[in-house]
């Protein structure tokens, strides 16, 4: 047979694995920076710098930016040799490259400014949604136009896992997507409330499921035999574990609902797919352990077969993990602390962020033609990095649980030992201390890594093309006679049905949704009425300033959840919710039944300065918004916007909305006066006050009975 | 809970995709040998060495 002569593209490898390198430093030190401001509060000096808002950036920056880029440089690189086939298309490549940088400035911008659809993981407003979609189609579409040129019949496991991330991701996306833009940037979610939280971490778990394990597995399945030189354990479990594991993992989202008021039956059905999912994935474990089988010794002489093994053990230990999280016991405990904080960065420093490096030491010398610039520092980055980990996970692990045992304290008498919020936050100072030590230790090590990657390739060489050759895939002649038409059918189907797959979804996503959404927004609680537009508007800003990253608006049907904060939280509650604001944290006492604890003057001086009204507070200051107008001329649009949603404001309601809105806020400037307190009623604090004066009014008034308790 | 049946119905169309390509691909002989490719996968096809 004769060889076809080629060549690889390194050029586009390289590309990747620098913006690699760059966002990953850019997401870890906003990391360390919000870190630093749960001990310093004074750090949220300016309204961009707030941890609200910059939380997302960090989460955004370092598992799309860094392990999303982390993802093509290894998908690059490894598919093209797997396929013996350069990418189907340079100018593919370098479009997906370019807008997937821009989709990521765009974010970094963004978000400090408060443009946020306040959806966890999925933060980033609607043009950038759109931006994300056509970008993830370029990537699919040189992907699978590389698989369809390839030299090498056999698709070895590690394409089938990027096949998976590709076709789930687009299904996520798209899906928990579907919003209406109200402004160039700002939108609501069509779904309301459970429904909302239900598609919110349907799509949650799957972002984590098939971004940063999925396509992880397929560079684990590829770069671990060539670290090792050696193949995989067993190249049967790795194909068993790439069925079972789709095939499990789609249906495990609602394991992040636990106790809510998500119906039980679809928590426990989460519950059943978290739990078989510990075989597959240590399936998967135990393949790329084994793989070192009778090698260990080259663990000991190479730096980057350390940091994979080190990956791997994060990926088992965050998989079992995961499974005991999602029994409801186990979850009572860890949901809302800092034990998921701890366990989601086992699994991205150890697992993605190990890998990733195992992957840059071993690529960079060899697409530039050198050897490593030192092993010395490469050890001492595995070691800041590996000890980081420790001190990093560890004191969290510990203010979980600190958290978990004060929450539930009740003394002898029945009351809440700890009934003050705030002491169960001061109490994790030290830990939270700790914490940024371990996360600036592995910082430090990556510094280091970036030094001796810039050393490394000063003194090496980059191979833009390599050339290969390898025979030509040989045709499986059919029974058809015309050539032309058998080429035609065995080429571009797969091509077109990926494709129609995907353009159906989108299309019928788009038409579907909307209308199961709207139908069922009818409350089931009488009482429950849409927000004012002044309420509104101040919910916007707590959207905006991301409230929900540290206030959850859930109360579990638990003990301890309701003697603290009232009575448990309804489904029928949140039928107006666009989006849904549940969160998953609290650094801050839940504010479901906020509304009527506080005095609005209350609210404005702790606004003005928290820990003036709780001594010890962390929460940042918002003066701003004491300060800043309310921009009313959105809440014609907004009211709009909701009538669509089927949110049931009378017809026309929106040329009068802006009228309501300043006859609500009088009222509360009015009364803010007789406490002494002088300002005008254009102001943001007004809106925000008369959000947060609404949480949880709705069913109160009419159980008190339940309420009343202490 | 309508947002179910929309969830439900993305879920069985992705699980559906799987099913079809693992059907596919079990059909089309890709896994009929299950110990080469993982050996095959460790040579690259340089044009200095010639091919094995």
């Amino acid at each position: 047979m004769e060889l076809e002569k080629f060549s690889y593209d390194n050029k586009i490898v390289k590309q990747f694995a620098i913006a690699t390198i760059i966002w990953g430093l850019a997401g870890m030190t906003v990391g360390l920076y919000i870190a630093l401001e749960l001990i310093f509060p004074a750090l949220n000096f300016i309204p961009i710098a707030s941890f609200g808002r910059i939380r997302p950036v960090h989460t955004n920056a370092v598992a799309f930016a860094f392990v999303g880029n982390g993802i093509f440089m290894g998908v690059y690189y490894s598919l093209q040799r797997l396929c013996k086939a350069r990418m189907y298309n340079d100018t593919l490549s370098k479009v997906h490259f370019w807008l997937w940088q821009l989709i990521i400035i765009a974010g970094a911008l963004s978000l400090p400014l408060g443009l946020t659809t306040g959806k966890e993981y999925a933060e980033l407003e609607w043009p950038i949604d759109v931006a994300i979609a056509i970008t993830w189609l370029i990537f699919g579409w040189n992907m699978f136009g590389t698989i369809l040129k390839r030299r090498e019949r056999h698709l070895y496991v590690a394409i089938w896992f990027y096949i998976a991330t590709f076709v789930t991701v687009t299904v996520l996306h798209v899906v928990n997507s579907v919003e209406i833009p109200v402004s160039l940037f700002k939108s609501y979610p069509v779904y309301a409330g459970v429904q909302d939280a239900l598609v919110q971490w349907w799509y949650g778990h799957n972002a984590v499921a098939f971004f940063l394990t999925t396509p992880y597995l397929g560079l684990m399945y590829y770069f671990i035999p060539k670290a090792a030189e050696r193949p995989v354990y067993s190249y049967r479990l790795s194909i068993i574990h790439f069925w079972a594991l789709i095939f499990l993992y789609i249906w495990a989202g609602p394991h992040h609902l636990l106790y809510t008021a998500l119906p039980d039956w679809a928590q426990s059905l989460g519950v059943v797919f978290s739990i078989m999912l510990i075989a597959p994935s240590w399936g998967g474990m135990i393949n790329g352990l084994l793989t070192l089988r009778g090698a260990w010794d080259k663990v000991r002489e190479s730096v980057v077969l350390k940091f994979m093994v080190v990956a791997i053990t994060a990926y088992g230990m965050a998989t079992f993990e995961g499974p005991m999280l999602s029994l409801k016991k186990v979850n009572a405990i860890a949901h809302f602390t800092d034990w998921i904080v701890a366990h989601v960065h086992i699994g991205a420093l150890g697992w993605n962020g190990f890998l990733t490096f195992g992957i840059l030491y071993w690529l960079i010398p060899r697409i530039y033609q050198t050897d490593l610039y030192s092993k010395k520092l490469a050890n001492w980055h595995f070691w800041l990095g590996s000890l980081g980990i420790l001190f990093y996970a560890i004191p969290l692990y510990w203010a979980g649980f600190t958290q978990y045992f004060m929450w539930q304290q009740f003394t002898p008498e029945g009351f809440l030992k700890y009934p003050n919020f705030l002491e169960t936050v001061t109490q994790l100072r030290s830990m939270y201390i700790m914490r940024s030590i371990g996360g600036a230790m592995y910082l430090f090590g990556f510094i280091i890594m970036i030094y001796n990657m810039i050393k490394t390739i000063k003194q090496g060489n980059l191979l833009e093309n390599e050339d290969a050759q390898a025979p030509a895939l040989s045709k499986i002649e059919g029974s058809h006679e015309g050539e032309h038409w058998h080429r035609w059918i065995e080429r571009k189907p797969i091509q077109l049905m990926v494709f129609s797959l995907v353009v159906v979804l989108i299309g019928g996503a788009i038409e579907m949704i909307p209308t199961f959404m709207i139908k069922s927004n009818i409350p089931t609680i009488a009482s429950v009425k849409p927000y004012t537009p002044l309420e509104l508007q101040g919910r916007d800003i707590y959207i905006r300033e991301g409230c929900s990253t540290c206030h959850s608006q859930m109360i579990r049907p638990l003990r301890f959840d309701t003697e603290r904060y009232g009575e448990y939280s309804k489904a029928g509650e949140f039928v107006y919710d666009h989006p849904f604001l549940w969160g998953s944290k609290r650094t801050g006492p839940d504010l479901a039944r906020e509304g009527g604890k506080y005095p609005d003057s209350w609210h404005y001086n702790h606004m003005l300065d928290p820990s003036t009204m709780s001594p010890g507070s962390i929460m940042p200051a918002y003066q701003f918004m004491l300060d800043d107008n309310l921009d009313t001329s959105s809440t014609a649009p907004k009211i709009r916007a909701m009538i669509t949603l089927g949110v049931p404001y009378p017809q026309g309601y929106d040329k009068i909305a802006n009228k309501a809105l300043m006859v609500q806020a009088d009222l509360i400037t009015a009364g803010l006066k007789k406490d002494g307190i002088e300002t005008t009623s254009d102001k943001e604090i007004i809106a925000v006050i008369a959000y947060l004066q609404r949480l949880g009014k709705d069913i109160k008034a009419n159980n008190q009975v339940f309420t009343t308790k202490k | 809970m309508s947002v179910l049946f929309v969830l439900i119905g993305a879920s069985v169309i992705t699980a559906l995709g799987f099913l079809i390509a693992f059907i596919w691909s079990v059909k089309n002989g890709q896994f009929d040998d299950d110990y080469t490719p993982s050996v095959r996968m460790l040579f690259d096809d340089e044009v200095v060495k010639k091919k094995k």
